[in-house]
C-alpha cells in the first residue's frame, strides 16, 4: 500500500482530488477554494497597523478569513509529510526534451522537485538566483493579488463555477508563462 | 437633530457596524480546514505539481502531465459545482451554498501576465509555494516573503493601477 503511494501519482488521480477540493471546501463551511488571498490575508494580520494605517486594501476583517490561513498552512504540513514519508526514493522523470534543453541553459541538477542551481540558499546570494526566488516570487504575489486569484482560484475554483473574469485570467497565467519560458528564461539562466 | 433621530441614527449605525453576523466558526473547527490543506500539499508533492521541472514541461509544452492535471480539476469541479447547484446541497451547518460571481478587471490581464512570469520563474503558484517549503526547500520561504512583498505593494499602489 505505501508503496503504492509513494511512487509519483498519475496526472488523472491528482486533478481528481484538486477538483474535488472544490465542493469539499463549499460543503465543509461555504468556502471558496482559493489560495492566493492568503497573501492578503498574511499582509493585514502580520503587519502592524501603523503601516497598514490607510490602505483600504488590508483594512478589513482578515479573522473572518481566517479558515484560508488554517488551510495554507495545511499544505505546507502536507508537503512535509509527503516530502518526508510518502517520498519515491527515484529521480523524478522530466520530458527529455525539456532536460536538453535545461542542461543546454545551464541548469545541472535534475534529481529533485527543483533544481538546486536556482533554488538553494547559495543560489541566492547570486544575481540569478536573486531573479528566480526573489523577482519571481515579487511577480507571483504582485500579479495573483492584481489578477484577484491564482490557478486555484481561478483556474480551477473560477472555471468550475463558468466564470468569463476566470478564464481571461487562465489565459493570461498561460501567455505569461510561456512568453517568460520561451523568451525571458534563456537569457535569464545564462545570468 | 432631534433626540428621537439621534436614536434612530444609532440605531441604524449599529446596524451597519454589526451587520448580521455570519457564524464564526471556533478555531477547533477550522482545524477541518487544516486537513484539507494537509491532504491538498501531500497530492501537490506526489503529483509533483509543486515541481519547477514540470512547471517547464508545460510551459514547453513536452509534457502532458500538468494539463491533464489542470483539466481532470477542472471538470470534476464544474460537475461538483453543477451538482450542488442543481440539488441545492446545503454546507454541513445547512447554510446554503452560494459562490460569489468573478468581476471582470484589467487586473486580470496585466496582473495575469506578470504572475504568468512569476509562475515560470519560481515553478510555483502560491499553493505549490507552501508545499515546497514544506517539502524542505527552505530557500523558498524567500520566495514566499517576496511574494508577499508583491501583495503588499500592489496593496499600495491598488488605486493607482489601471
Amino acid at each position: 500500500m505505501l508503496d503504492f503511494i509513494q511512487q509519483p501519482w498519475h496526472w488523472s488521480i491528482a486533478g481528481l482530488f484538486i477538483g474535488l477540493t472544490v465542493p469539499i471546501l463549499l460543503i465543509l463551511g461555504n468556502k471558496p477554494f482559493g489560495i492566493s488571498s492568503s497573501l492578503r490575508h498574511i499582509c493585514a494580520a502580520c503587519l502592524p497597523s501603523s503601516v497598514t494605517n490607510g490602505i483600504n486594501y488590508f483594512n478589513y476583517n482578515w479573522k473572518e478569513e481566517k479558515w484560508n490561513l488554517f488551510f495554507v498552512t495545511g499544505v505546507l504540513i502536507g508537503g512535509f509529510i509527503a516530502a518526508h514519508f510518502l517520498s519515491d526514493p527515484e529521480p523524478i522523470q522530466i520530458a527529455a526534451e525539456t532536460k536538453a534543453q535545461l542542461a543546454n541553459q545551464g541548469i545541472q541538477d535534475f534529481a529533485g522537485l527543483m533544481p538546486t542551481d536556482l533554488f538553494s540558499w547559495e543560489s541566492l546570494g547570486t544575481l540569478r538566483g536573486f531573479v528566480f526566488i526573489v523577482l519571481g516570487g515579487f511577480l507571483v504575489g504582485f500579479g495573483t493579488r492584481y489578477a484577484d486569484g491564482c490557478t486555484s482560484g481561478h483556474a480551477i475554483m473560477g472555471l468550475s463555477n463558468l466564470q468569463v473574469p476566470s478564464l481571461i485570467a487562465t489565459i493570461c497565467f498561460m501567455i505569461g508563462g510561456f512568453l517568460m519560458t520561451h523568451f525571458g528564461l534563456p537569457f535569464l539562466l545564462s545570468l | 437633530m432631534s433626540k428621537s433621530n439621534i436614536k434612530a441614527l444609532e440605531k441604524d449605525d449599529l446596524i451597519i457596524v454589526h451587520p448580521k453576523k455570519v457564524k464564526q466558526e471556533s478555531a477547533i473547527a477550522h482545524l477541518k480546514y487544516m486537513a484539507v490543506g494537509v491532504f491538498f500539499g501531500i497530492v501537490f508533492v506526489k503529483a509533483e505539481i509543486i515541481s519547477w521541472f514540470r512547471i517547464q514541461e508545460m510551459f514547453r509544452l513536452t509534457s502532458f502531465h500538468m494539463y491533464g492535471v489542470i483539466g481532470t480539476a477542472v471538470v470534476v469541479g464544474i460537475i461538483s459545482v453543477f451538482l450542488i447547484k442543481k440539488f441545492n446541497i446545503k454546507t454541513l451547518s445547512g447554510d446554503k451554498i452560494s459562490i460569489s460571481d468573478k468581476t471582470f478587471t484589467k487586473g486580470q490581464i496585466f496582473g495575469g501576465l506578470m504572475f504568468g512570469f512569476g509562475w515560470a520563474l519560481t515553478g510555483a503558484c502560491p499553493g505549490p509555494l507552501y508545499a515546497q517549503i514544506g517539502s524542505g526547500f527552505g530557500v523558498v520561504a524567500v520566495t514566499l516573503l517576496s511574494a508577499l512583498l508583491g501583495a503588499y505593494v500592489f496593496g499600495l499602489l491598488k488605486d493607482k493601477l489601471p
